[in-house]
């Protein structure tokens, strides 16, 4: 099958604004001004079942939904902040595809009466935002934005705003606020940003991936959408594999496809032909899982995966072998989390820092009963404490690593990269 | 003063705001006159607070939060390894010591010219192409993917040499 969202992987060109147009490009933005109301819209995208594609996997219909009626202006917000380990399938929509990217923020602009839009991008995607302002400029030019669109009295102009460099800005209420010009902390919730989103009014905030999806389900319809992958999780799903997998890479597949499938089919197996140990399926914020026959024929959509004691959460699937050692793995998430904390609330800036003194320790030669368990209780102990998912996210891998491969944790071993 | 230099370029800026939240337009303004010098000099922050009316110290912070942002001068360039868990399964450790070695520095520390500043960072999206780093100067931001030592001591030479014909 073509790809749907990757499309630039048979239509290279696509990136320019006329070959996006010849392949159908804005006739479903068109379609969605000229003939829908914003209700049927959302309806629409309710009934087609999408699920929010940056992790958390909400149905995108439904977060519509909570913007209140009459309260003026709106705001739709892309979250473009990719920046997990593991995660590198927004990058390729925007440089590969970016018109259809742009054309799902513009209908979701529209389903919420958003008269403008912004598309937040890490930093680090400082030539991508140039590349979208570029898109944004020759859009303008073409109609597809500006005041009064296609002859309604809709309005809507859409802009980037670049980070730069804070994981935290993924999150959505810290996104806001970095929008805002502050420090990207996380806000209390409630209230959620669909009543109090940014400058204080209601905001959509969705992920790349999600939004480029809309142009084809306003295009093709609900029912076409349930076609692909599974009743729970219909539609396909862009499969960032990472690791020691011979061909790792982005991979576009319905959801429901076997963890086999991806790592042996698509990513050509393990480097050396090695057995694969454990999995992340989510990135660095991932549970470990044990990579047995059951994980590896369970499908990646969001409840099977759950059954594993994990989530599904990006897709962005690690593939760790049996040459590395778990505690060598969650090192390294440590650390990374340790970074990233934003130091607002002190279970997480004290608890990564805690977390990251004992897995150190513990490399540096000190694999005891003792310090493992500490570590495992720091863990443990951060959970449903902290502001935002992050804190949570920083305890998955020390958690799960500890509990489901015990043997990596004896006093007998050394520690270090390979045990 | 900001405005006066840079007319165009801060009108735009501020022209994707609504006029009331002119604050949004702090990280922007930043990066703008983070190209001057290659970092943001106290004089930049404070223009920059009197012109979005915010205080000095919101604009320091701010500098302070993001790392993509640098209050002091390093080399004329920053080569910014991801060693995050995918990059470090495909060799970016031993790429990184390696690199440091060939250039005689250590992590975060410039090269004897001045010209690179070799750092160990945070995940760049870009997991499935490691080694990687991403080059920031000040006129650029690029990303260089499936790298060995070798590939990079040539970009450094290329890098060395138009640093000169540029004298």
């Amino acid at each position: 099958m073509d790809h749907l969202l990757l499309r630039h992987r048979e239509i290279p060109e696509i990136k320019q604004l006329d070959v996006y147009r010849k392949n159908g490009g804005f006739e479903a933005f068109q379609k969605a001004v000229t003939g829908m109301q914003p209700g049927a819209l959302i309806d629409l995208v309710k009934a087609s079942g999408l699920r929010g594609r940056g992790g958390a996997g909400f149905p995108t219909g439904v977060k519509w939904s909570f913007i209140p009626k009459g309260v003026f202006p709106t705001y739709v917000v892309a979250n473009a902040d990719e920046s997990e380990p593991g995660t590198f399938k927004d990058r390729e929509i925007m440089e590969g595809n970016p018109y259809q990217f742009l054309e799902g923020v513009a209908i979701a602009c529209y389903a919420v009466q958003a008269n403008a839009g912004y598309v937040y991008l890490r930093g680090e995607f400082w030539n991508i935002a140039h590349d979208l302002d570029r898109c944004l400029a020759e859009m303008e030019q073409a109609g597809l934005l500006g005041e009064k669109l296609f002859g309604t009295g809709y309005s809507l102009h859409i802009h980037t705003h670049l980070g730069a460099g804070a994981y935290i800005c993924g999150e959505e209420s810290a996104l806001l606020e970095s929008l805002e010009g502050k420090l990207g902390q996380p806000r209390l919730r409630p209230p959620f940003p669909a009543t109090y989103g940014l400058f204080g009014k209601p905001t959509v905030v969705n992920n790349v991936e999600t939004l480029t999806n809309l142009p084809l389900i306003v295009a093709k319809g609900a029912e076409w959408h349930k076609s692909l992958g599974t009743a729970d999780s219909p539609g396909v799903k862009i499969f960032s594999l990472s690791g020691r997998v011979k061909k790792p890479g982005n991979y576009e597949l319905p959801l429901g496809t076997t963890f086999r499938k991806l790592i042996y089919e698509y990513g050509g197996g393990i480097i050396d032909d090695r057995p694969v140990k454990a999995i992340m399926a989510a990135g660095a914020s991932s549970s470990l899982i044990v990579a047995d026959d059951k994980a590896l024929d369970t499908p990646m959509d969001y409840a099977s995966v759950r059954t594993l004691g994990a989530d599904l959460g990006s897709a962005s699937v690690i593939v760790i072998d049996d040459t590395l050692s778990i505690g060598w793995v969650i090192g390294k998430t440590i650390h990374f989390f340790k970074h990233e904390s934003c130091g607002k609330c002190t279970p997480c800036r004290e608890g990564t820092y805690w977390m990251m003194q004992l897995i150190d320790r513990i490399q540096d030669g000190g694999m005891t009963r003792e310090n493992v368990d500490l570590l495992h209780n720091v863990a443990r102990e951060m959970q449903n404490k902290c502001l935002c998912a992050l804190g949570e996210f920083a305890t998955m891998a020390p958690v799960t690593g500890i509990e489901r491969f015990p043997a990596d944790f004896q006093p007998s071993v050394a520690g270090g990269k390979h045990g | 003063m900001l405005a006066e230099k840079y007319p165009e370029e801060v009108k735009k800026i501020l022209a994707k705001y609504p006029p009331e939240q002119k604050r949004s337009a702090v990280m922007p303004l930043l990066y703008l006159v983070q190209r001057d010098a290659g970092y943001i000099t106290k004089q930049a922050m404070e223009d920059i607070a009197r012109l979005l009316e915010i205080t000095t110290t919101d604009v320091v912070s701010v500098v302070g939060f993001y790392t993509l942002f640098h209050d002091r001068e390093a080399g004329k360039y920053r080569m910014q390894v991801c060693t995050d868990l995918p990059c470090a399964m495909r060799g970016a450790d031993q790429f990184l010591e390696q690199l440091c070695g060939n250039l005689g520095v250590k992590v975060g520390e410039p090269t004897s010219d001045g010209l690179i500043t070799v750092e160990a960072v945070t995940c760049l999206a870009a997991c499935d192409k490691a080694p990687m780093f991403q080059l920031q100067g000040r006129d650029r931001l690029e990303y260089h993917e499936n790298m060995t030592v070798d590939r990079t001591m040539e970009l450094i030479a290329a890098l060395k040499k138009s640093g000169k014909e540029a004298k």
